[in-house]
């Protein structure tokens, strides 16, 4: 972005919810399901997928063909992306992927199984 | 026998051997010869020679000798005694026409001898037994041996029937004798015997193939990256751990539960959704998304510096960055703020209601700076949330403190909605709205004198409009109280209507617990007095101050003087004291009631005032001693009155609630925390003595006044 690093990056002071107690499935889900929603009627945003890792998207807010097509090319990328940060220092990992480009900007959040793609137009 | 068969007997094979003899001779000079000769007359060559009968009647001598014609005369072999080569006269003679290895037994041998017996008496018939053969021979060779066969045998049968039986005689016999000698074969004659030999059908070869189906086969190709063999090995680790405690707890009903559980967990895995995989990945994305849309905020936040500043004299300003607020906590006053000691972009607000008339639920909401939009956790209550504290070890503990009374202890860790513990009626709450809550400074005089009597239990202190002060201990999930301290008005006890003595109690609506001196506390009331306490005397108190003449909304100690604390009040006015002296060093009238004060992290000179008229005032008393050098309403409207202020512990920015449940996070210009300047060829001094020294200096110059005056 603007080469200034910023405080609020996403890994820096990671909040205390991410505690080691698992919370409870059905709650968690009907959260999830709350989360994603909210990120899919924020400003700017175009669409919102989840991509299982063998790169098939699972869910989508878009339509078949994008869908497939960013799922497809999204997923090669993270998996190079994962690879190059540990392959560097293997005790490292990938946490967050975001590709700026002219037109809007692709986020990438790899989880342990699974890929959340967001793409949003920042200027909007 | 009589002589007369003999000669008849004799005379047969004599007639026998001349007719053979006649047949030899004929094949040479009889009928052959005849026939032979008149072939040859016919071929005779022209030049034989024809000799006369004299001639051919001439005898021609010739003798035998016993030397080999072939023999080599002229053998040399080289004599090594003489050094020459020498003839060789003695040359052998013998030359081997025909030779062959025989199974000739001596004579004299018990084998030979037996064998001779046996043909003594066989003797007669042996001659017609060798014809026999031989004819089954030439009669085989016709194919036909079953009649040949039988025909010898009728032809030898009369002769050879009785000395074959007496030889089976003998033989049995000498068997008799010898029983155990194997009983011998008859030698065959090895000129007249025939050997038979047959070629049996050969089997045609046959190729019998099948193929059987390919045994399953997959192509594996990897390539194993440094990263892919750590992940191996942090497996491997885990997996010898589980091992291990399973192997520690490994009784048999333990075992079966855990299976049981372990049933359970999967079937619940293979349950839910997948969604809930992407839950951290959510947050994370969602916290980027908010990062574009404020991403201006952002900038601000980090870079923005009030150019302006340079241009005033002393006054800075505040920016506006980010705003909170929650739809579920709509016309909520926010009545609590408190920054995470941890997280240092975590902060927990508190809303519930300052109104009597207008009571209802508290909502407990943590927001995050990286996330405007939406809080972190969310708890609600029944009752009204009227204060909060956050607990610097444990920093996922948050107190509160309820309208009703209650305190509770919310555990972030834990996803539900409801507080982990919660006092009751029983337990001794509070009979009116707590107003102030708080975690005992962790200090390490703390923690030694807590050791004595409390086992590192989780303690807090609240204090209530019901004049009671009470310490919260956290014994294995239950909240237990004492009772610090129980507020009296002096010299207040009534005369009754029938002689009752009425003790009017002190309304107790915030406190501050002495940075250092862990003893020692201040109470303020809502009768506008500030009460110096200490926990050992429940029954006086240390000091008191009149320091109002409204209720005493904060009281608050400096975090680096530590004789210096701050008071407010809804009189409009906020007071700076000694804790030494009982009249205050400081009065500054904001013209409006005064929600909250707060000391600056950074400095001990600077402290920010909000007020119910919606501005907040920010004053350095290094700078300017007698009014605020920031004064701005930060409200959107003017009817919003603000009821608290945080500093940020490490940013320089502020967060302000107010009474419709919005929290506004504002930036300090430079001017408000302006240090002091450098000065050429000096050190800028900093840390506590500095701030503490600076702090003494303006106190003296009071100090020095207040006699006079």
């Amino acid at each position: 972005m603007n080469g200034r690093t910023n405080d609020l990056e996403p890994g820096l002071c990671p909040s205390p919810l991410l505690g080691p107690t698992a919370p409870s499935p059905g709650e968690t889900q009907a959260e999830v399901e709350e989360t994603l929603k909210r990120i899919q009627s924020h400003k700017g945003v175009i669409g919102t997928m989840v991509v299982n890792a063998e790169g098939i998207p699972i869910r989508t807010t878009l339509d078949n063909s994008t869908t497939v097509q960013y799922a497809g090319l999204l997923h090669q990328l993270t998996v190079k992306a994962k690879s190059t940060v540990r392959d560097i220092d293997p005790q490292n990992d990938l946490t967050f992927l975001r590709i700026r480009s002219k037109k809007h900007e692709i986020m990438v959040a790899p989880d342990k199984e699974y890929l959340l793609i967001v793409i949003q137009n920042p200027c909007e | 026998m009589s002589p007369k068969q003999q000669p008849r007997r004799q005379s047969n094979p004599m007639s026998r051997g001349a007719r053979k003899r006649d047949e030899d001779s004929g094949t040479e000079v009889g009928e052959g010869a005849d026939e032979w000769a008149q072939s040859k007359t016919a071929v005779r060559p022209p030049d034989q020679l024809e000799l006369t009968d004299a001639e051919l009647k001439e005898e021609f001598t010739r003798i035998l000798t016993a030397n080999n014609p072939h023999a080599p005369q002229n053998i040399v072999r080289y004599s090594f005694k003489e050094g020459t080569y020498k003839l060789i006269g003695f040359v052998n003679q013998l030359a081997v026409h025909y030779s062959h290895v025989g199974n000739l037994i001596p004579k004299d041998s018990d084998e030979g001898r037996r064998q001779h017996y046996r043909d003594e008496l066989v003797a007669g018939s042996q001659e017609s037994a060798k014809l026999v053969i031989s004819e089954t021979e030439i009669l085989e060779e016709d194919e036909e041996p079953k009649d040949a066969e039988a025909e010898a045998e009728a032809e030898a049968g009369s002769q050879t029937d009785i000395p074959t039986a007496e030889a089976a005689e003998k033989v049995t016999e000498e068997e008799l004798m010898a029983p155990k000698q194997p009983r011998e074969r008859k030698l065959t004659n090895q000129f007249n015997f025939s050997e038979r030999a047959s070629q049996t059908f050969n089997n045609p070869l046959r190729d019998r193939e099948c193929q059987m189906e390919p045994p399953p086969r997959t192509n594996f190709s990897a390539t194993a990256n440094q990263w892919e063999i750590y992940d191996a090995y942090v497996e491997e680790l885990e997996k010898q751990e589980k091992t291990k405690e399973k192997e520690k707890t490994k009784t048999p009903v333990a075992k079966k539960m855990g299976k049981i559980a372990k049933r359970k967990m999967t079937s619940m895995e293979s349950q839910s959704d997948d969604i809930t995989k992407v839950t951290q990945a959510a947050k994370i994305v969602e916290r980027m998304v908010n990062q574009n849309t404020y991403d201006d905020v952002a900038q601000d936040f980090k870079y923005y510096e009030d150019a302006a500043d340079e241009y005033r004299d002393q006054e800075g300003t505040l920016l506006p960055l980010w705003k909170f607020q929650n739809d579920k906590a709509k016309r909520l006053a926010v009545t609590a703020l408190c920054w995470n000691p941890k997280y240092k972009d975590l902060f927990a607000v508190g809303h519930g209601s300052y109104d009597f008339m207008k009571q209802s639920r508290g909502m407990l909401l943590l927001y995050s700076m990286k996330n405007p939009s939406f809080p972190e956790y969310i708890f609600s209550s029944d009752s009204g949330i009227m204060c909060l504290d956050m607990h610097v070890d444990h920093p996922y503990l948050v107190a509160v403190g309820h309208y009703d009374g209650n305190v509770a202890i919310y555990n972030l860790k834990k996803p539900h909605s409801q507080p982990a513990f919660r006092s009751s009626a029983k337990s001794g709450k509070h009979t009116d709205p707590v107003w102030q809550v708080s975690f005992e400074p962790a200090g390490e005089t703390w923690v030694k004198w807590q050791k004595d009597d409390m086992d590192n239990n989780l303690n807090f202190f609240s204090v209530s409009s019901d004049g009671r002060i009470v310490s919260w201990t956290l014994v294995k999930s239950e909240l237990v109280h004492t009772d610090v301290i129980k507020l009296k008005v002096e010299s207040s006890s009534t005369e009754g209507l029938e002689g009752l003595q009425l003790h009017t109690m002190g309304c107790g609506t915030a406190f501050d617990f002495h940075k250092e001196i862990d003893y020692m506390f201040l109470v303020g009331t809502e009768e506008g007095k500030i009460y110096k306490c200490s926990k050992s005397y429940s029954s006086q108190f240390l000091d008191t101050y009149d320091a109002h003449n409204m209720a005493v909304d904060a009281v608050s100690w400096n975090p680096y003087h530590t004789k210096v604390f701050m008071s407010c009040s809804s009189d409009w006015t906020v007071k700076i004291w000694d804790h030494t002296i009982k009249t205050p060093m400081f009065i500054y009238d904001l013209n409006s009631a005064v929600g909250d004060v707060a000391w600056a992290p950074y400095s001990s000179t600077v402290f920010a005032a909000v007020t119910t008229n919606g501005k907040t005032h920010v004053f350095d008393l290094s700078i300017n001693k007698y009014e605020a050098i920031c004064n701005q309403p930060v409200v959107a409207k003017k009817k919003n009155k603000i009821t608290h202020v945080q500093f940020n512990p490490i940013h320089p920015i502020i967060i302000v609630g107010d009474d419709r449940g919005h929290v506004t996070c504002l930036k300090l210009s430079p001017n408000l925390r302006k240090m002091p300047k450098e000065k050429k060829g000096q050190e800028v001094q900093k840390g506590p003595a500095v701030e503490i020294a600076k702090l003494d200096k303006l106190l003296n110059l009071v100090r020095e006044v207040k006699p006079k005056v």
